[in-house]
């Protein structure tokens, strides 16, 4: 850490923006460097992302699935745990929802998203507790533990579709589909309800608004109960934390709970409300993309927001480029890899020279 | 199973640890020099893609080698410069570098050879030759000698330097100066500093030295396991070998005991669906995801403690 102070609006604002754009920078060369003209794919992908009704769809469904995630990194990151575990706790609350949509009669809509919100949360939490609690009771690397569970939960998975959920006679290792009296109000008919014209095609759903709700919801948590109050403590010294009366082998446990059940809640929005059926590999990334979401929106609630946004943008506007140029998909792997690599890794060399430029500014 | 199939399952083990044990030992020499390293992942998938390419480009499979082991030191320098210099987190670091080599991989690939992100197949001189050990020719009638000599003859030239790192890695780490001062760097870099040796210099050379052996193992993962690169090839090999390593707590002859029972668990899943031991069908995902569980367990401390080099994952501050 640099001695040099920063103000505080810098802090928040210049070095993630900064970092942000020396991403772009670097990813703009790169579409160059393949011979693709990085300010007609800028231009492509705004449109495609924010130009109708049908890429915004696109863009919140993408959105809504890296808050979940992304709070779920956040969290964690507030009591100094990184949780790499969001793929697999999210693949879980896949099988939750699953389980509860398939094996339990729902006669409403509302109802079953309550049921599927506890499954999904409950499998989510659980595939955390034990990575949470073998660093709390072990010292056992949360990181290495929470990665092993990401695969362990990949073959955990491919296991139960294969030889319980797929339909007899199926070579699809997928369950079948959820009974229509589960399916969730995309977000044309909401706004419809308000006389708000919007595409019928994208599978955004009324989990933005869960997804919404629950960025107030972790604020609020970590802000402004005592539980938040000992979570960020033991984030900031484990000593001192303990000192004040603060178990750090609670606070780890109850934090994974919370984490793993975050990502578990994405598959509201995935499973339950666009794909209607649990699929192999329903989580796409996501999990790893609440890393980059978490890092740029410096692990608060409303930052974790917008850069679910920014990153709902990239997939969507990615997803266009890929359709009518010659630039993959991937571009947006490697956009996001920048993002991790300079606000995460390479803060300081960010952070210093903004510091340097503060001092003299204070000097002069 | 007869001894010709278990001949050929041990076969296909010793190949498909060759990757991992690179892998392995690039980890253990990153982290006893006090550097974790969760990007041999990457590492490994941009030096197989690389490899490829060059190689099929070339006609040369050895300036395909050299050109992996070039673009995995390359990665190896942005997490050194990351997380030694700039002292940003050594893990947030090794995470990023993963998602840049799977991105990027499939950006070039797709762009240099409009193949869907992959590379052309290596055919001739592009692939790989493999060493047939003397007189394997001759024992490959005799019995019993025969099929087990017969396992070890006929690999890649890499597979043999691989199983020669095991020794080398040990004795660098345990018999010369550079080892002594590399594992002291990893567990008390304050010590080392007061010595009047480079913390900054050991570790960046600790991490290029993981640069090289990933680069080796992506090496062979694309042009002697397979013939040409595809998307995501690498398939976890980099956290397998991470599972390893700390299945070794961080010592190169278990190392070599660790990739061999996973090599082996992937040689068996790969043949059979399902295995029955003693009279319980083990699903192939049982199998698939047995280095994890075991992994975990051996974290938890359960069966003896894996317990990582003290400095691990802490960038050093000089003191002023």
């Amino acid at each position: 850490m640099s001695s040099k102070r920063i103000p505080n609006w810098a802090d928040v604002t210049l070095v993630p923006l900064v970092s942000v754009v020396l991403a772009f920078i670097i990813s703009a060369i790169l579409i160059w460097a393949i011979g693709e003209s990085p300010w007609a794919a800028v231009k492509m992908m705004v449109d495609g992302a924010f130009g109708s009704s049908y890429g915004w769809g696109y863009t919140l469904y993408y959105a809504t699935n890296f808050m979940f995630t992304g709070l779920a990194v956040a969290v964690a990151f507030q009591a100094r745990l990184f949780n790499i575990g969001g793929e697999g706790q999210a693949a879980l609350g896949g099988l939750g929802v699953a389980l509860v949509l398939l094996y339990l009669p729902w006669p409403h809509w509302t109802l079953a998203l309550l049921g599927a919100s506890v499954g999904a949360a409950l499998f989510g939490a659980l595939w955390a507790l034990i990575p949470g609690y073998l660093q709390a009771k072990r010292g056992s690397h949360i990181v290495i533990t929470t990665i092993m569970f990401n695969f362990i939960a990949a073959s955990f998975l491919n296991y139960m579709l294969v030889n319980f959920l797929r339909p007899v006679g199926s070579q699809d290792p997928s369950s079948p589909r959820f009974p229509d009296a589960t399916s969730l109000p995309k977000l044309h008919e909401i706004l419809g309800l308000f006389g708000i014209p919007f595409s019928k095609v994208p599978p955004v759903n009324i989990s933005l608004l869960i997804a919404v709700g629950l960025c107030f919801a972790v604020w609020w948590m970590l802000w402004r109960t005592r539980l938040g109050y000992q979570i960020r403590a033991l984030g900031e010294s484990e000593p001192a934390a303990q000192y004040a009366g603060i178990s750090p082998a609670r606070i780890t446990i109850i934090v994974m709970l919370i984490s793993g059940g975050l990502a578990g809640l994405m598959a509201l929005n995935n499973v339950m409300g666009e794909q209607e059926r649990l699929v192999l590999n329903a989580v796409e990334g996501a999990g790893f993309i609440g890393i980059a979401v978490a890092l740029m929106g410096r692990n608060h609630p409303f930052g974790v927001f917008l850069a679910a946004i920014l990153f709902g943008f990239l997939y969507q506007g990615g997803a266009e480029l890929a359709l009518w140029t010659g630039i993959p998909r991937e571009l947006i792997v490697v956009i996001q890899a920048l993002v991790i690599l300079f606000t995460g890794a390479l803060d300081n060399m960010v952070r210093i020279p903004i510091a340097k430029l503060f001092s003299l500014r204070r000097a002069g | 199973m007869d001894l010709a199939t278990l001949a050929q399952v041990l076969d296909s083990t010793l190949r498909l640890a060759t990757p991992l044990l690179f892998a392995c030992l690039a980890g253990l020499i990153s982290e006893r020099a006090g550097v974790f390293d969760i990007g041999l992942e990457g590492k490994i998938l941009a030096a197989a893609f690389l490899a490829a390419a060059i190689a099929y480009v070339s006609g040369n499979v050895w300036l395909g080698v050299l050109a992996g082991i070039a673009v995995s030191v390359f990665m190896s320098l942005i997490h050194g410069v990351a997380s030694i210099t700039f002292r940003g987190n050594q893990l947030i670091s090794g995470v990023a570098i993963n998602f840049l080599a799977a991105g990027l991989t499939v950006v070039i690939a797709q762009n240099w050879f409009q193949q869907g992100g992959r590379t052309p197949s290596l055919t001739g001189d592009a692939r790989m030759p493999t060493i047939d050990l003397p007189f394997a020719e001759a024992l490959a009638d005799v019995p019993v000698i025969g099929p087990i000599y017969g396992i070890f003859s006929g690999h890649a030239p890499l597979v043999y330097l691989a199983f020669l790192c095991v020794p080398a890695t040990w004795f660098l780490l345990f018999r010369t100066r550079f080892g002594l001062r590399l594992r002291a760097v990893g567990e008390n870099p304050a010590a080392v500093d007061t010595a009047g040796v480079s913390v900054i210099g050991l570790r960046f050379g600790a991490v290029a030295i993981c640069g090289v052996l990933c680069g080796l193992a992506g090496a062979y993962l694309s042009t002697g396991l397979s013939a040409g690169f595809v998307k995501d090839m690498s398939a976890g090999r980099g956290y397998i070998a991470l599972a390893a390593m700390i299945f070794a707590k961080w010592r190169p002859w278990h190392a070599m005991g660790a990739v061999l029972l996973f090599g082996l668990l992937e040689a068996v899943a790969n043949r059979f669906q399902s295995i029955e031991v003693f009279g319980l069908a083990l699903p192939v995902q049982v199998m698939q995801a047995l280095p994890y569980i075991l992994t975990v367990v051996i974290l938890a401390g359960f069966v003896g403690r894996a317990i990582p080099p003290r400095a691990g994952g802490s960038p050093y501050v000089k003191e002023h």
